[in-house]
């Protein structure tokens, strides 16, 4: 059975992560060791969270040295939200470094009269480079958003998703054995599911 | 394009979903896990469950609901009744609900919002609310506490500011004077909510049929409406209630298959 270790940090809802990987029938192991970690398939960074508290976490505890060797293994990694945001190499949220897997910056929704921010509730998903986890989702499927900032990589070809929101934003990521998520597709009802099983079983 | 929810609400007591008229009176309906699942395939956006058990042993079957549910949706709910503390907040959010939803509480102590948002982040924080029709006030509503049967001195719209300002990340405004009545949602006062607070505003009380919906999302401009006895008895399903909406020009969300 293919393991998925899903990093605690103390971030957001982890548990919606794991009963997502139980109920598509793989083993999900919640975890803040590294060594755990390290023994695991696939490796899912999830949550809800702030990008400088986040980061401060991942570097005292030695995450962040995991997450680079991990990222560097050719593992494959899934980020969600936060974990879609930590990979970049930083934040606009409190000018915070962050891991720098992708190239490109975090930055705020803009200030719009009418533009509601954070971003809540569901919104399309509109793919923009074909990845193994958007197989057998449908184009512009409705996914889960809870967030105030959102990931630019600098380089056309890390676009995985757009999303139009005030502006049109990147909604998903890629690079090599990367993938991120800025949506929540454990909160995404079938499309969502149907992402978490392809990163389980396809990528 | 951000698509208009549309979330049903489900009273618990003592682990069965209840459904009473203007706070009086109440009967059981179902299994709320089994509510849940049916409304999650019938596409419905959000689920909100309100623990309206005062007991101990009422609160234990209701934690238990909440991680049943949690195990069989895979959409965001929020939680709501009882919740006065920060361990209340976090015991909530373990049994896996996405926002915890706060009333009365708030209003007698309004520190808890902060202190939530602060802790769980302001996505967590969702400020429930129950407005009067009242001449006196400032804005012509008063918020009532414990169940709609106590006035406070609190005006509705400074009190939503207020909970903007101490970290709430939504607003469940509920009519007393609409709810039950199935005539249609207060306007005016969703309206004027939605048009004063930054973050997003559901609609509560007095949804009879989908105009109703259509009504409140664009002319009370809410950001979701709430429903609870319209498809309850099976009077409208979720996807009736989306189809019409879709007429009126309401973006909302129509799951299309999954290709193999």
């Amino acid at each position: 059975m293919v393991t998925i270790g899903i990093m605690d940090y103390k971030a957001g809802n982890i548990r919606s992560v794991m009963t997502a990987v139980q109920y598509l029938g793989a083993k999900g192991i919640i975890s803040e060791d590294p060594n755990v970690l390290q023994k695991c398939d696939k490796l899912i960074i999830p949550g809800d969270g702030e990008a400088k508290a986040v980061m401060e976490v991942l570097n005292t505890t030695g995450l962040s040295d995991f997450l680079r060797e991990y990222f560097n293994s050719g593992r494959p990694i899934l980020g969600i939200c936060i974990g879609c945001q930590i990979v970049l190499e930083k934040s606009e949220e409190r000018s915070t470094p962050c891991l720098g897997f992708i190239p490109g910056e975090v930055v705020r929704f803009p200030q719009q009269p009418g533009l509601k921010v954070p971003h809540m509730g569901w919104n399309q998903v509109h793919h923009e480079h074909s990845h193994p986890i958007f197989h057998g989702v449908p184009e512009d499927s409705p996914c889960y958003f809870v967030h105030s900032y959102y990931p630019v990589p600098r380089f056309e070809e890390h676009q995985a998703a757009r999303t139009e929101y005030g502006v049109s934003f990147v909604s998903a990521i890629k690079k090599e054995n990367l993938v991120a998520l800025q949506f929540h597709p454990e909160k995404s009802a079938a499309p969502g599911l149907k992402m978490i099983e392809n990163f389980i079983f396809h990528c | 394009m951000l698509l208009k929810r549309i979330i049903v609400c489900l009273d618990v007591r003592n682990g069965m979903t209840t459904k009473g008229i203007r706070f009086k009176g109440n009967i059981d309906i179902g299994d709320p896990v089994v509510m849940a699942r049916q409304y999650y395939e019938e596409g419905v956006d959000e689920l909100v469950f309100y623990d309206i058990t005062a007991s101990a042993e009422g609160r234990r079957l209701f934690l238990d609901v909440v991680e049943r549910v949690a195990e069989q949706i895979f959409i965001p709910f929020c939680v709501g009744g009882g919740i006065g503390s920060i361990q209340d907040m976090r015991d909530t959010l373990l049994a896996g609900a996405e926002k915890v939803s706060i009333n009365s509480q708030a209003v007698k102590n309004p520190r808890i919002i902060q202190e939530g948002a602060s802790r769980f982040g302001s996505q967590c924080i969702v400020l429930g609310m129950d407005a009067l029709r009242d001449p006196a006030m400032p804005s012509g509503y008063r918020v009532v506490i414990n169940g709609g049967r106590t006035p406070t001195e609190r005006d509705a719209l400074e009190w939503a500011l207020e909970a903007e300002k101490l970290g709430a990340g939504e607003i469940v405004i509920n009519s007393i004077d609409a709810d039950g009545t199935k005539e249609g949602y207060e306007l005016p006062l969703t309206r004027m909510l939605s048009e004063a607070v930054q973050i997003p505003v559901v609609a509560s009380g007095g949804a009879g049929k989908p105009e109703h919906l259509a009504d409140v999302l664009i002319e009370g401009k809410a950001d979701a409406a709430l429903i609870a006895s319209m498809v309850h008895y099976g009077e409208y399903t979720i996807p009736q209630i989306k189809e019409y909406l879709s007429t009126r020009g309401i973006p909302v969300r129509v799951v299309p298959p999954l290709r193999s």
